[in-house]
């Protein structure tokens, strides 16, 4: 594994401030669900698609620490060790694995990347994973069944579907005018 | 880590001894209040390029003087030659030799010896309040914390900062801002500031004050600028164009060519 | 400045951990709100006044509300009731470290915190850059973000989701470039300043 460079760590700190400041954007209510849907879940699947695997899943992991410091940095304005002990505390700690399978389907398809494929990687990794872990967590700290834990969180998902389409646009705008992703094979995955 | 000292080269051995004298910091003066010699610049046939096409073609000059200004269009070099001086750049042809030193081999001891001030202060600020921001750049000096701390409080009064050391970066004004770069710039105390474009995002008066610290320095300056007025009583300007050196003498007679060109 | 002030951050931050742990086991309603309580007199000690204190709690008002009709719906509201104790005093305790420790001692206890997993290849100094650096620019980028909704607003084009994410992205990737840029130039190392101890 290659050491991080400066410019990595910078990259890193931005998307980190990034995802932090999306906090900041109103959120919008989606017709017929009323489920409001926030900008800052965002974050672990651009830093995935934009980053890479690893860069996208230190800088969501520097989120994470920078929660911890105790910066009101989440949507609402929550932040703090208190949000540890919190019930949706998975759906913040899966951002770190989210971005990662983000970042790192991205790099596997980077030379043949469409807006459906970049779509679907961010689908697998923003939403598959990041349920995955959340909503078992989620169960666990409120004391409540599988079954209505993922209830709870589904009224979530099309905002993130939302999203996920966003961030596939994204994601091929920057590979045209800004790459930062390098392509890798399967095997060295 | 220690700059090789190259036997044989006088001027190198001389202006090493000097600098490392002063970031010792000597009885609360990190700052030295005699002027240093000026630093020496070397540029041979140095050829550099972006995505094929060339910035700097077979470039030459050797510079000595206290106060150096660089001028040209967009896209004339300058900010490329800028670069190469205190190794942001690696040529990639010819030889870059600052006070005896190679960048490519030496450029922690490049790094020390010459500073360098962006266009943008705003991306030179690094950490997030004024006091974390000056400090940094004596982060990796084995000086202590309270060495540390005693240049740091004698810098936020050489620029009037004092009642802003613990604020913010981002609450400063433009003009502080380029001020709290300059002085991050200082407190490692290098012999020669590359001052790139210093003036450009800051309003008339603000522009004014940062000429008069150029001004004031001790060190070797050299400016990268649009802002002709800034050049005022500088030793000597290099007027860039397509990668070349096109001229190069006093400000009056530079200037004018430049001007000329331009219009 | 008060003692909470002048104490350092490690055994606020121990102290924090612990209640952490701790509050866990407490199964009393009542003997929470003894240690909500404490924490609100903690405030009182650090010179905080009730303002200070709404300001803390009304950001997790909303889910706190939201937890304890589920929790009340489902658990039985006695429970409810101690969940919602539970994280409101934890939430109000770790508002409490936050306030009354400089955020830069905190980078620095985190820094300590992380040395001795170097073995596994983790730079605490690099750790604390890039902390420091998202602080630095956090406001930077929220202004901005700000600044590109106002011209595409000003430009008519609404507010589309894309063309708001699209600028920022690319003015932070530009921006990451001259930053990188100006800490190499800013230190004596070709590997960053504090990364090399």
């Amino acid at each position: 594994m290659t050491a991080i460079s400066t410019r990595d760590i910078v990259l890193i700190a931005l998307f980190a401030a990034l995802t932090a400041a999306l906090a900041l954007f109103p959120p919008i209510t989606l017709p017929l669900i009323g489920v409001p849907i926030t900008a800052q879940s965002m974050g672990p699947m651009l830093a995935g698609a934009v980053l890479g695997a690893r860069r996208g899943a230190l800088a969501m992991g520097l989120v994470v620490a920078l929660v911890a410091l105790g910066l009101p940095i989440l949507s609402g304005g929550r932040g703090g060790l208190g949000v540890f002990a919190g019930p949706t505390v998975g759906f913040l700690l899966g951002w770190i694995p989210a971005a990662y399978v983000t970042g790192l389907l991205h790099e596997l398809g980077w030379n043949k990347l469409t807006a459906l494929r970049s779509f679907v990687f961010a689908t697998l990794g923003g939403i598959v994973v990041l349920y995955g872990l959340g909503v078992p967590v989620l169960a666990v700290q409120a004391g409540l069944s599988l079954k209505a834990a993922a209830l709870g969180s589904a009224p979530f998902i099309p905002g993130d579907l939302v999203k996920a389409a966003l961030t596939a646009a994204v994601a091929l705008s920057v590979k045209r005018a800004w790459p930062i992703i390098r392509a890798r094979d399967i095997a060295t995955a | 880590m220690q700059p090789q000292v190259k036997w044989g080269n006088p001027m190198t051995v001389s202006s090493i001894a000097a600098s490392s004298l002063r970031l010792q910091g000597a009885a609360g003066s990190p700052l030295p209040s005699l002027p240093a010699a000026a630093t020496t610049i070397e540029i041979s046939d140095v050829f550099h390029g972006f995505d094929g096409r060339e910035v700097l073609r077979g470039l030459c000059v050797t510079l000595t003087q206290r106060r150096i200004g660089i001028v040209g269009a967009n896209g004339s070099g300058k900010s490329t030659f800028a670069r190469l001086l205190n190794g942001l750049l690696l040529p990639a042809r010819g030889k870059v030799r600052i006070d005896g030193l190679d960048p490519a081999r030496d450029l922690r001891a490049v790094r020390r010896k010459v500073g360098f001030v962006f266009q943008n202060p705003d991306t030179q600020i690094v950490l997030p309040t004024v006091e974390e921001d000056i400090a940094f750049g004596l982060k990796g000096h084995k000086s202590g914390a309270a060495d540390r701390a005693a240049k740091v409080t004698e810098i936020l009064d050489r620029f009037g900062l004092a009642d802003l050391r613990q604020a913010p970066a981002h609450r400063l004004s433009g003009g502080q801002k380029q001020l709290l770069a300059i002085a991050g710039v200082l407190i490692t105390a290098p012999d020669c500031i590359v001052f790139d474009e210093p003036t450009t995002l800051l309003d008339l008066r603000n522009a004014r004050r940062v000429g008069q610290v150029i001004a004031d320095l001790t060190q070797t300056a050299i400016v990268v600028t649009h802002d002709l007025p800034l050049l005022a009583g500088f030793d000597r300007v290099l007027v860039f164009d397509q990668g070349r050196i096109v001229a190069d003498d006093e400000p009056g007679p530079a200037l004018r060519a430049y001007v000329e060109r331009m219009t | 400045m008060s003692p909470l002030h002048r104490c350092p951050p490690g055994p606020k931050l121990a102290t924090l951990a612990l209640a952490g742990t701790g509050l866990m086991f407490v199964t009393n309603p009542f003997a929470m709100l003894d240690f909500l309580a404490l924490t609100l007199l903690g405030f009182h000690v650090a010179g905080f006044g009730g303002a200070r204190i709404w300001r803390q709690i009304r950001p997790m008002l909303w889910m706190l509300a939201v937890l304890f009709l589920v929790q009340g719906g489902l658990a039985g509201w006695t429970l409810a009731a101690l969940i919602v104790a539970r994280l409101l005093t934890l939430m109000l305790l770790a508002s409490l470290v936050t306030l009354t420790t400089r955020t830069e001692d905190l980078i620095a206890t985190l820094e300590r915190l992380l040395t001795p997993l170097a073995p596994l290849g983790v730079n605490p100094a690099k750790v604390g850059l890039a902390v420091s650096l998202a602080l630095r620019f956090l406001p930077v980028i929220a202004e901005e973000a700000e600044r590109v909704r106002e011209a595409q607003a000003a430009r008519g084009l609404g507010t589309h989701p894309l063309a708001l994410i699209l600028p920022l992205i690319v003015r932070v990737l530009k921006a990451a470039e001259e930053v990188a840029e100006a800490i190499e130039a800013r230190s004596g190392h070709d590997d960053g300043p504090a990364l090399s101890r």
